[in-house]
């Protein structure tokens, strides 16, 4: 701690985007309990996405993108962790390294020098065609959020109709696993 | 043969749940009967341990359930029907909920086939009262309900407490199922930690050893750890010498007539207090939270110091002002080890720096901040309070409740606790109507004590059909109405900030709070003049039956000091002699 006034604040107004992974139990409501925390304290949610990890001991992981300053996301994982069914919560963002994933299907629909660009595009991002008609393909697209963002921007003058994406799902990187899960 | 001899230990769903609130120490419960409660209300018939106190409207049963909690420390329990006995307790969760006050309250559902259908009577309760809970259940299977009914009563407790709903459907409540009592077994996810860390702990000494100028500001965190967490603090005070605030959620965790007490702090504070707070170099924040009526402007807020927090409850810390070192753990615990540390490390703070220090917070204090311009013909409220305190005084074990607003305040500033657990007010929320509720649970819990609400005009108009529950139970409670008759903040704060335009902030059509008394067969006392005022509190504690006395102050007093919203503890305005026009910023105006 230095003799500054404030010098050992940490916190600087600049906001930040933060993975957040939450172990929860299984139990109706749960869902709703995060969401409601968020919009009731007016955090942002940029994604978010939820599914059973272990079902023998009923825990889900929600995982949850957000943004701001380092105060607002210290507040954010404090407020998660006194949820009673929370087991843990840990910012995959600053802890360590973590692999963040995404999946989207995109429908393009188009014809001619288009359709046949817009499958050497899909190549190049090794997305996979799982829906074709004579006028339409359907891309499976796996990566970082990063990816996505470009491989939709590449299909934009191609005739992109349609996305759909999972929203981030993310874990830490190495051997150890998640508190509350063994 | 083996199923029916099971089936005949099984008992149904009601009587789990207060074999349940026996088990968990529960004597008295606050409710009022509807449809899907029904099961409930006839076990409740059949047995004679478990106590119920019948309301007159489910938000008075969860104000008397907190009045209960606060003055006794224990859980406070409340039953209330599906739908409008649910949404009606809302307001009275979240007051809990914001003063962390450990309640269960067991609301009726709709049977489990219906729930989702717009039955009659149904509402979505847990979906309500997620946000103003600090956790809810819906009970959908009769072997959950034991368990849910002993974990309400954990979380309820541990930690940073808090209200806990559990919405029982009717066919679980006639269902037929085992019972089990409660187990030591650790929470699967929720276990806060009460023991603060060690180093911390070390290092906590050691900056508040270095200080010149230190103070302790002490919140509802050093009550809600009990009456030991009182002791230690008082210790802690003493041991280092430093001058000791509260929060209006903690008067009475440090007696109020010692000489290291500045008295209240925050936005009707005293001067000493906020001064003090504004500039100190190092800040013992125990068992509070920085509120928005304790800082004043943010960026002000005592700019010098560094800050220690302790807390039990992570979220409390850095949640407004950024601190320097945070200490998570129950005050008690967190304050013993600070003064096992302190004495083997042989700390004490520099004597000179204190000494100068003090003589500092003595010049604040001569200030005299709490003085008013005293009248001869008209009574003025903060006389009022300042009369019931002194009379008063003789008795053993006085236990006041408020309303909210400027008598809140004024009863915060004049009248004097030495013991915790004595003082009920809703801080947090400012619920208007708290207070009426509130005694009467207090009084439930302490059958021979005096109880007091005191009062406004306006407040005790929202809660005032629970004088029907004072009478049926005989509860002497005492209410002590400074009637103004205005909305007296509303109004201080229309003078203040909208040119002295009253919108709305004066009733007419009041009732005579004499004759309302007398209709419930009450007692009812006027006083109109400084002269009277003496004998009719004389004569309010005097009798033995509960008492309205309706007193008519002075209409348009403001409650001073006051740092206008939206400025800093050292710019506090100390009457309407200085000017009051302007004196809140345009950033302040939209500061509630």
């Amino acid at each position: 701690m230095s003799d500054g006034v404030y010098a050992a604040n940490p916190y600087h107004e600049e906001e930040r985007r933060h993975t957040i992974s939450v172990l929860v139990d299984n139990e109706p409501g749960v869902l709703a309990r995060v969401i409601g925390l968020f919009s009731g304290r007016g955090y942002n949610i940029e994604s978010l996405t939820v599914a059973e990890t272990r079902h023998r001991q009923a825990l889900s992981r929600i995982t949850v993108v957000t943004s701001g300053t380092a105060m607002i996301i210290e507040q954010i994982k404090a407020q998660l962790n006194r949820l009673v069914p929370v087991h843990s919560v840990s910012d995959l963002t600053i802890e360590g390294p973590s692999v963040e994933r995404e999946l989207a299907l995109v429908k393009v629909v188009s014809s001619g020098d288009k359709r046949v660009e817009s499958l050497s595009i899909a190549d190049i991002f090794r997305a996979r065609v799982v829906d074709s008609t004579n006028e339409s393909f359907v891309f499976e697209i796996v990566g970082d959020s990063g990816k996505l963002n470009a491989f939709i921007e590449l299909m934009k003058p191609l005739g992109l109709v349609d996305v759909s994406r999972t929203g981030v799902v993310a874990i830490a990187r190495g051997p150890k696993g998640m508190a509350g899960q063994d | 043969m083996a199923d029916i001899d099971m089936a005949k230990d099984q008992i149904n769903g009601s009587e789990i749940v207060i074999k349940a609130l026996q088990d968990q120490g529960v004597e008295v419960v606050f409710g009022y009967p509807g449809g899907a409660v029904l099961p409930i209300y006839d076990a409740i018939f059949q047995q004679n341990k478990l106590r119920h106190v019948l309301v007159r409207q489910e938000g008075g049963a969860v104000h008397a359930a907190e009045g209960y909690a606060r003055s006794t420390g224990k859980v406070g329990c409340v039953l209330v029907t599906s739908g409008p006995g649910a949404t009606n307790a809302v307001t009275g969760l979240l007051d809990a909920m914001l003063d962390s006050v450990p309640l269960v309250c067991l609301c009726g559902q709709v049977p489990t086939h219906l729930i989702g259908n717009d039955a009659f009577q149904e509402a979505d309760t847990t979906g309500i009262t997620r946000p103003c809970t600090k956790h809810n259940y819906l009970v959908k299977s009769i072997e959950d309900l034991p368990r849910i009914m002993h974990e309400a009563f954990y979380v309820a407790q541990s930690g940073r407490p808090g209200p806990v709903v559990i919405d029982l459907p009717k066919d679980i409540l006639m269902a037929l199922g085992d019972y089990t009592p409660p187990t030591k077994v650790k929470h699967k996810s929720y276990n806060p930690q009460v023991k603060g860390d060690t180093k911390a702990i070390a290092a906590a000494v050691k900056m508040l050893s270095k200080a010149k100028k230190p103070i302790i500001y002490a919140g509802g965190g050093v009550i809600n750890s009990g009456p030991a967490a009182g002791q230690l603090l008082k210790q802690l005070t003493q041991l280092t010498g430093a001058p000791i605030t509260l929060t209006l959620m903690a008067l009475g965790a440090y007696p109020a007539s010692d000489k290291q007490y500045l008295g209240m702090l925050g936005m009707h504070g005293t001067y000493e207090a906020n001064m003090a707070m504004h500039d100190c170099d190092v800040m013992l924040c125990v068992g509070a939270r920085f509120d928005d009526r304790i800082t004043g402007r943010l960026d002000a807020f005592s700019p010098n110091s560094k800050k220690i927090h302790i807390d039990i409850d992570p979220s409390s810390i850095n949640k407004s002002v950024a601190v320097d070192l945070p200490i998570i753990g129950d005050v008690g615990h967190v304050l013993e080890d600070m003064i096992k540390v302190w004495k083997s490390t042989q700390s004490k703070i520099d004597a000179k720096g204190l000494a100068h220090w003090w003589k500092q917070i003595e010049d604040w204090r001569a200030k005299d901040c709490l003085s008013y311009i005293k009248d001869d013909n008209i009574i003025k409220p903060q006389l009022a309070i300042e009369r019931l305190y002194e009379l008063t005084r003789a008795h053993n074990d006085v236990f006041i409740t408020t309303e909210v607003g400027q008598h809140q305040m004024w009863a915060a500033q004049h009248f004097k606790f030495d013991k915790p657990n004595r003082w009920m007010t809703s801080g947090g929320l400012g619920t208007m109507g708290y207070g009426l509720p509130a005694a009467l649970g207090v009084q439930v819990a302490h059958p021979d004590a005096l109880v007091i609400d005191i009062a406004g005009e306006a407040s005790i108009l929202m809660n005032i059909q629970e004088l029907g529950t004072i009478a049926q139970y005989k509860l002497p409670v005492k209410v002590f109405i400074l009637n103004n008759q205005y909305m007296g903040m509303v109004r201080q704060w229309q003078q203040l900030l909208h040119g002295g335009r009253y919108s709305e902030s004066f009733m007419d059509g009041m009732p005579d709070f004499v004759k309302l008394a007398e209709s419930f067969g009450l007692k009812g006392l006027r006083a109109t003049h400084p002269d009277e005022l003496d004998d009719a509190i004389k004569e309010m504690l005097a009798s033995d039956n509960s008492v309205i006395l309706d007193i008519a102050v002075s209409p348009e007093e403001n409650c001073y000091p006051m740092i206008p919203s939206g400025s800093a503890h050292n710019e506090m305005i100390f009457g309407d002699d200085v000017k009051v026009d302007g004196a809140i910023s345009e950033d302040g105006m939209v500061l509630v």
